[in-house]
């Protein structure tokens, strides 16, 4: 008896069977679904394209035609000397004939240049400077960066994360919805409780607090039933990408995002049910 | 305590525009501690009336003063705290039938933040003086219409109001149940609560003289 009606105490507007919880945990369950994929498919976006960006900018190539060691030597001594450079390397000449031989087939007799990688310490680093200076030394030296792809690139990897927050807001507003709809549905259910109450000396703030709980409560269980969800379909995709993005793992996952979805949640139900009740309750002296 | 100073009130309608007044020019004083009966036949403006006094709507002219606060110039926030001091009964109850008995009569203290154990003292004490002892956890339709008057009396004084208003208390009541609710309200006055009843039984002020106002067509026609 006691602790029922400690239980009453906590609800005396019978909000527990007013607020239409299977529906609004349901609704919001499937917002937090939608959320987890955008918020994981932000980071993974996140995580490819700087692997991009550091494979691609650093990857720069220097081509030395006639490529003797004594040219070779001097290319390399040069870009060893630029301080942005941290590593330069002669590519292998067997493994340049392994590279080229689907398309040129076993021609051994073609002159083919000697190729130089280089990785960049800074990659904002000119590569035409850098492709002067060699040029400068080793005569015929070409040296070829691959700025625009990485600019491409890059330009995807951004347009890729504005839609996953564009997602995000999406989510975040009709979810918002969602709850001022089941708040005014709660407010119609116990239009005489609350009217009881206010005439009473309940405030607003306390009026709109016991809902604002209750909302949030059911919203934050429903986001952490719909981030469970989209744990399988998480792991699935984590396994399907690890061989495009070095061996992804399930660790990789943004878990703290994940972990405050329903916090997020509940926050965006209190606000929400806060306002949509004090302005129901602004309409009573 | 209270004061109504040339008070008009229209009700507005669902535009917001103000229809027709039905109070016009009402004024009188009651003394702290008084017992006021207010007469008139239905459409009378005895409800608006009550519900000034509950601070439950404001005037639309003229000022209404309650237990100090006017409430035409009050600010909203300052009308809670006015409301927790003035106990209501109104004539079709308004018990919430989700509660039982007793969460009834212990809302207005939780809604004071009153200490659970000192709720639980107040409401025991007082479902035993209104006779509802053993009943506490019936909710309000497993009641007599006289019980649930009785239990709505209850919950109007369980904080001690300093001002209680009562509208048509007896009107659902056959003759003993409204003498038994008489009882109750004038052993509150006895303690010190203002008490403010209306009623259009003609019988009802007969058993306890007090002072009356009656009221015509939204007009104070009557003050002794």
């Amino acid at each position: 008896m006691a602790e029922r009606r400690r239980r009453v105490a906590r609800d005396p507007l019978g909000l527990r069977r007013a607020l239409a919880d299977r529906l609004l945990i349901g609704l919001v369950a499937a917002m937090a679904l939608l959320a987890a994929l955008a918020l994981a498919g932000r980071s993974g976006t996140d995580r490819l394209a700087q692997r991009w960006r550091d494979g691609a900018a650093a990857a720069v190539t220097v081509q030395v035609p006639q490529p003797t060691p004594e040219r070779m030597e001097r290319a390399l001594e040069v870009l060893r000397r630029q301080p942005e450079v941290a590593a330069a390397a002669a590519v292998d000449p067997a493994r340049m004939a392994e590279l080229l031989r689907p398309w040129l087939g076993g021609a051994e007799g073609l002159p083919v240049p000697g190729v130089i990688e280089i990785r960049l310490a800074d990659l904002s680093a000119d590569a035409v400077l850098l492709g002067d200076a060699v040029a400068a030394e080793v005569p015929g030296a070409v040296t070829e960066a691959h700025g625009v792809w990485v600019g491409h690139l890059a330009a995807l990897a951004r347009a890729v994360e504005g839609l996953a927050f564009a997602v995000l807001a999406l989510v975040a507003g009709v979810a918002a919805a969602v709850v001022g709809v089941a708040v005014r549905a709660g407010l119609s259910a116990r239009r005489d409780a609350v009217l009881v109450l206010h005439g009473l000396g309940a405030t607003d703030a306390d009026v709109a607090g016991r809902f604002a709980r209750r909302a949030a409560f059911l919203a934050g269980m429903g986001a952490a039933g719909g981030t469970m969800l989209a744990l399988p379909a998480l792991a699935a995709l984590t396994s399907m990408a690890g061989p495009l993005a070095d061996g992804a793992t399930w660790h990789g996952l943004p878990w703290l995002d994940l972990m405050m979805l329903p916090l997020m949640a509940a926050g965006v139900a209190w606000l929400t049910t806060q306002a949509t009740v004090r302005r129901w309750l602004r309409r009573l002296p | 305590m209270v004061r109504f100073t040339r008070v008009a009130l229209a009700y507005p309608d669902a535009r917001g525009r103000l229809g027709p007044e039905v109070l016009r020019d009402v004024s009188f004083t009651l003394g702290e501690g008084s017992f006021t009966w207010i007469l008139g036949p239905s459409g009378a403006g005895k409800t608006s009336v009550l519900r000034l006094m509950q601070a439950a709507l404001r005037p639309s002219a003229g000022e209404v003063e309650l237990l100090g606060i006017p409430l035409a110039r009050a600010r909203r926030r300052d009308l809670p705290p006015l409301r927790r001091r003035i106990g209501t009964v109104h004539q079709e109850f308004r018990l919430l039938s989700h509660l039982s008995a007793w969460d009834n009569v212990a809302l207005p203290l939780r809604l004071a933040a009153i200490p659970e154990s000192t709720v639980r003292e107040d409401v025991e004490e007082l479902l035993d003086w209104i006779g509802l002892g053993g009943k506490e956890d019936r909710k309000p339709e497993e009641l007599s219409g006289g019980e649930q008057q009785r239990l709505t009396i209850a919950r109007a004084v369980v904080t001690r109001p300093a001002l209680l208003v009562a509208d048509e208390p007896t009107s659902e009541l056959d003759a003993r149940q409204a003498r038994r609710v008489l009882a109750l309200l004038t052993e509150m006055n006895r303690q010190g609560t203002t008490v403010v009843v209306a009623t259009h039984s003609e019988d009802l002020p007969g058993r306890h003289p007090a002072r009356m106002l009656a009221l015509e067509g939204g007009r104070l026609v009557t003050d002794g």
